[in-house]
C-alpha cells in the first residue's frame, strides 16, 4: 500500500536505528504525546531498540483516557434511557465508569451503537425521528472536525433528536501542565502528527520558547517515528530547543485551515479535567452558545453524578508519565484488557493496553 | 483514534451538500467525507480520520523523506557504524 509500505522498510529502520546510536552521547527523556505513536512503537519494538539512553515517557494522548470518570457516567445515565439511541466510537464501550460500563448498557437492553463517522450518527437520527440520537464527542483535535461537521450538519438539516455529549481535549495545554509540574522529567516532545495535520504546528513556538524543549512533529510508521527521534536527539545534543517537522508528507506550519475554520465556527475553549490528571485551564472544546440546542448535557437531566474510581488504578500517574505499568500493582493480574480496571488498559492507545498486548513487563 | 490511514481519491461527488468521495484503501473502498481538502482530486492520496480527510499527502515530501532516509544509510554504510 503506498504511503505505508515504504516507512516500514526494515533496511529504512535498521540504518535510521544506526543513526540514532551514532548521535546520542547521553541519557534523554522523550515523551511521545500521543496514544498511537505509544503503540506503534511498542507494536513494531521499537522501544526496544532504541539505545538505552532514550528513555520514551508516554503522554496522555489517549482522549478515551482522559475523559472524565462524570462524563462516563454521564454517557451511561443518558445511555440507559429508553428513548435514547447512543453512539460512540468503539473505544468508548469498554470504558469503565464508576459502577458499569456503556457495553453492559447494552447487554441490559440499551441501545448503545458503535460509530465510525460522527456523520452515521447524523444519518441514525434521521432515520429514527421518534428517537433520540446521541453522540459521544470525544477526541483531541483530530477528531474535532468531524464532530464540528455533523453538529452543524444537524443544525444545517434542522434535525432535532440529535445531540453531542462533548469532551474533547486540547494538546498544548497539556504539554503547558506536563512541563510546568515540578515532578516533570520530559527533556523533549515528539508531537502528535495527526493532531498537528489539523491543526499545524505553530501552537508550539511559544512552548519551546518559554520551556527550552525541542519539539518535533512526528508520524507514525517506524520510519516516521525514527525520524522523530533523530530529530529530537540532535537537537538536545546541540543545546537546542527549536519546533521541528518530521512529518513533512502530512503536516504543514498552518495546518488544515478549513478544518481549524469549522472547530470555531462550532466549539470555543473550555476548561477541562483530564481523567487521572485533574483540571487543565482552557484545555478542553465546548459548544458555543449558538450550538447550545445540540448539547446532550443540558437536553438529558441525569441527576447529580457520583464518581468513584477503583482504588488499585494509577492511571492518573501512568497518563503523566510518572509511572510505567509493570509498576501497578493490578497490572495484568486484576487489571487486563478482559477485565480493565481503568481507561488506559482499554484504550486502543493507552498505555497499559500496549503494554499488556505487546508483553512489556507482563 | 489517532491513526489515520491513507486512502487513494477514486471518485468525488456532492452527497447532502458535502464534498464526499470514494477512497481506496489497498483494495477496500470506503466513503469519505472530503470537505476539508477542497483541493483533492481523484488520484490524490487523503490521510483520512473517522470518515472525514484531514490531510492531503504531499508526494513531493515524501519522496523527499525516502531520498534523506537513503542519504543516511549511504552515510552510516561509509562510516562504518553499525546497530548494536
Amino acid at each position: 500500500m503506498k504511503f505505508r509500505e515504504e516507512y516500514r522498510d526494515p533496511a529504512r529502520v535498521k540504518s535510521l536505528l544506526a543513526e540514532i546510536s551514532s548521535i546520542v552521547t547521553q541519557p534523554w527523556t522523550l515523551m511521545e504525546i500521543c496514544g498511537g505513536q505509544t503503540h506503534a512503537f511498542l507494536q513494531h519494538g521499537l522501544d526496544d531498540m532504541l539505545p538505552r539512553q532514550i528513555e520514551l515517557i508516554h503522554g496522555p494522548g489517549c482522549p478515551v483516557c482522559v475523559t472524565p470518570l462524570e462524563q462516563i457516567d454521564r454517557a451511561i445515565a443518558i445511555a440507559a434511557r429508553p428513548e435514547v439511541i447512543f453512539t460512540s466510537y468503539g473505544d468508548m464501550l469498554r470504558v469503565p465508569g464508576t459502577g458499569r460500563d456503556l457495553f453492559s448498557v447494552r447487554a441490559q437492553g440499551g441501545d448503545v451503537r458503535v460509530v465510525y463517522s460522527p456523520l452515521d450518527a447524523v444519518k441514525l437520527a434521521e432515520a429514527n425521528p421518534e428517537k433520540q440520537v446521541v453522540f459521544f464527542a470525544i477526541g483531541f483535535e483530530t477528531t474535532a472536525p468531524a464532530n464540528a461537521m455533523a453538529v452543524l450538519q444537524a443544525q444545517q438539516k434542522k434535525i432535532k433528536n440529535f445531540s453531542v455529549l462533548v469532551s474533547h481535549v486540547c494538546v498544548p495545554p497539556a504539554m503547558h501542565a506536563i512541563l510546568g509540574s515540578k515532578a516533570n522529567r520530559v527533556q523533549a516532545f515528539l508531537a502528535a502528527g495527526h493532531v498537528c495535520a489539523v491543526m499545524g504546528y505553530w501552537e508550539y513556538l511559544p512552548i519551546a520558547g518559554k520551556y527550552h524543549v525541542p519539539i518535533v512533529v512526528t508520524g507514525f510508521e517506524p520510519v516516521d517515528l525514527l525520524r522523530g527521534v533523530i530529530a529530537t536527539v540532535r537537537q538536545l545534543e546541540a543545546v537546542k530547543a527549536k519546533v521541528e517537522n518530521a512529518y513533512e508528507r502530512v503536516v504543514t506550519l498552518k495546518g488544515n485551515e478549513s478544518a481549524q475554520k469549522v472547530i470555531n465556527t462550532v466549539f470555543q475553549p473550555v476548561d477541562r479535567k483530564w481523567r487521572g490528571i485533574g483540571t487543565i485551564p482552557q484545555s478542553g472544546l465546548g459548544l458555543r452558545p449558538g450550538f447550545a440546542p445540540f448539547d446532550a448535557e443540558s437536553r438529558f437531566d441525569v441527576g447529580e453524578i457520583l464518581t468513584q474510581e477503583s482504588p488499585l488504578c494509577i492511571a492518573g500517574e501512568i497518563l503523566q508519565g510518572l509511572k510505567k505499568p509493570q509498576q501497578c500493582t493490578a497490572f495484568g493480574m486484576a487489571c487486563t484488557p478482559q477485565t480493565p480496571l481503568g481507561a488506559p488498559m482499554v484504550s486502543a492507545e493507552g498505555t497499559c493496553a500496549a503494554y499488556y498486548r505487546y508483553h512489556r513487563g507482563v | 483514534m489517532c491513526l489515520g490511514i491513507p486512502g487513494k481519491i477514486t471518485e468525488i461527488y456532492e452527497k447532502d451538500s458535502l464534498r464526499m468521495g470514494k477512497l481506496d484503501f489497498g483494495g477496500v473502498t470506503k466513503e469519505v467525507c472530503l470537505a476539508y481538502v477542497s483541493e483533492a482530486q481523484v488520484g490524490d492520496y487523503a490521510l483520512i480520520h473517522v470518515g472525514f480527510a484531514i490531510s492531503l499527502m504531499d508526494e513531493d515530501e515524501a519522496i523527499e523523506t525516502l531520498k534523506l532516509i537513503k542519504e543516511v544509510a549511504e552515510f552510516s554504510e561509509e562510516a562504518g557504524f553499525e546497530n548494536p
